[in-house]
């Protein structure tokens, strides 16, 4: 068994024999992490550059995380102390960074297509960690695994997720991922948040919430970004929260089992009630648990071999 | 090697457990991924069966694949397997359990990967097959047939829990013909 794809640049397109092996090979590492030594020695030796554009705590830590509980190196590189700020090129950069003999790169940048322009200019695997509004595989990835870990299975489950669908690069590598596992997404928000060439991710598109959480079995709210509040694209807050925030007495008219996510950080009281976050129903720290232990599974599956390169 | 030559030989494997562990209380069988795993089982059985203890022996599943010393020249990666030891195996003495002893490779991952479980106060090992052709200071407690081979040969056994049968296969790598 081995992984068809050689980096990790989306889900669209990735088969559903590699997202099974990427999430069984996960639940392994789960088991890693539950014990008291927490380290494997599987990538000794692999260094692993960790290359953000974009800020972000939670995502860049649970990848140096997973590199260090792998036993790699993991090499941090912010753009805020590094030689872009003096005009270096993207092709520049890596090319660089490879000179230094590297195996891995873990991106994150503002552009989308950045990971598989890095493809075409440097030898090291790439993993995709969030390219502008394009994709953000291990997310969509860590949902699954937290999914199935809670329903046992993937297959006709009926999944809604809501808010800036525009914006989030989370909720396209879910609907790409989820489709391909038999899964049916909907996706909802307000019209002015909603993207607007749905066709392409080939899942239906609502602004009607009760439409989308009509029969769910998973809930995935999405932040909202508040900073684009001043581009106009709803009016308020409190409005937002009035036609699209998850609260409580939604919550009692669900599925007893349903499973709610969000992929944080939150914004508590907006698109999710405090009290609904804090609820037996809510996953929210299990995804970020399983994060760790699905990068280390990306990781490994795609890291071995360096002869092969 | 048929079937009831494989059970007597786990069976004299069994006896010899219990000679060296006296009580068993501190006693557990953990058997390597894949063909190991109900070897064990089977160990522990017998010998919970021998001695008529209360409860079944403890059993674990043990998988060295993250620990393994050719990660880095394969092309393709192994599948990680489960590991399964529902008990703190701290102070313990542990047997493990593996099917055919070969190079030693396996089991030095396997004792690194059981080290980072805990603390075990021994570890002994117990295979069915010792082959020959040891790359590491590596040596088997019990061991259920000593058999001369070639290093292209390759030894393979069957448990009927997962192929139907057990029996055992000596096989030339380049399939000139086999022989059980």
């Amino acid at each position: 068994m081995s992984l068809q794809i050689q980096h990790l640049l989306g889900l669209e397109g990735v088969s559903r024999e590699d997202i099974n092996l990427i999430l069984d090979t996960a639940d392994s590492f789960y088991g890693v992490l539950q014990r008291d030594i927490k380290v494997v020695p599987t990538l000794r030796g692999k260094t692993v550059v960790n290359l953000f554009y974009e800020n972000s705590t939670r995502t860049r830590i649970s990848f140096e995380l997973a590199e260090k509980r792998l036993s790699a190196s993991p090499l941090n590189f912010s753009v805020s102390t590094s030689s872009v700020n003096k005009g270096e090129s993207l092709r520049d950069t890596i090319q660089n960074i490879e000179a230094m003999k590297i195996d891995m790169v873990v991106v994150r940048h503002p552009c989308a297509g950045v990971p598989y322009f890095l493809t075409q200019c440097t030898n090291a695997v790439i993993v995709n960690a969030g390219d502008g509004l394009h994709e953000h595989p291990t997310q969509a990835l860590l949902d699954m695994m937290t999914i199935r870990q809670k329903l046992g299975r993937l297959e006709g489950l009926k999944v809604a997720i809501i808010g800036d669908i525009f914006h989030s690069r989370v909720a396209r590598s879910n609907a790409w991922g989820m489709k391909t596992m038999g899964m049916n997404v909907t996706l909802c928000g307000p019209p002015t948040l909603l993207p607007q060439h749905t066709d392409s991710l080939g899942v239906p598109v609502t602004d009607d919430i009760d439409e989308a959480l009509d029969g769910a079995d998973v809930v995935m709210l999405l932040r909202v970004q508040l900073e684009r509040q001043s581009s106009a694209v709803f009016p308020s807050v409190h409005e937002y929260r009035e036609r699209y925030g998850f609260d409580l007495e939604m919550l009692s008219r669900m599925k007893k089992e349903v499973v709610i996510m969000h992929p944080g950080p939150i914004n508590r009281g907006v698109e999710l009630a405090s009290n609904v976050a804090d609820s037996d129903n809510s996953v929210i720290l299990d995804q970020v648990t399983n994060g760790v232990a699905v990068r280390m599974a990306a990781l490994y599956l795609l890291g071995g071999g360096s002869e092969a390169t | 090697m048929d079937a009831h030559a494989l059970d007597l030989a786990l069976t004299r494997i069994s006896h010899q457990i219990l000679e060296r562990h006296g009580d068993l209380g501190d006693t557990c069988i953990v058997g390597m991924q894949s063909r190991g795993v109900f070897l064990a089982q089977r160990i522990a059985a017998k010998i919970t069966a021998m001695v008529g203890l209360a409860s079944p022996l403890l059993t674990g599943i043990l998988d060295t694949t993250l620990y393994r010393d050719d990660y880095r020249s394969r092309l393709r990666q192994p599948e990680v397997r489960v590991t399964d030891i529902p008990f703190d195996i701290s102070e313990k003495s542990v047997v493990l359990v593996d099917d055919v002893l070969f190079t030693g490779r396996t089991v030095r991952a396997a004792l690194d990967a059981l080290m980072d479980h805990g603390r075990p106060r021994e570890i002994q090992l117990a295979v069915l097959i010792d082959r020959g052709h040891r790359e590491l200071p590596i040596r088997a407690d019990y061991v259920g047939r000593k058999i001369t081979t070639s290093p292209t040969q390759e030894v393979s056994l069957k448990v009927s829990e997962l192929d139907g049968e057990d029996s055992l296969w000596l096989m030339e790598l380049e399939g000139e013909g086999d022989g059980q």
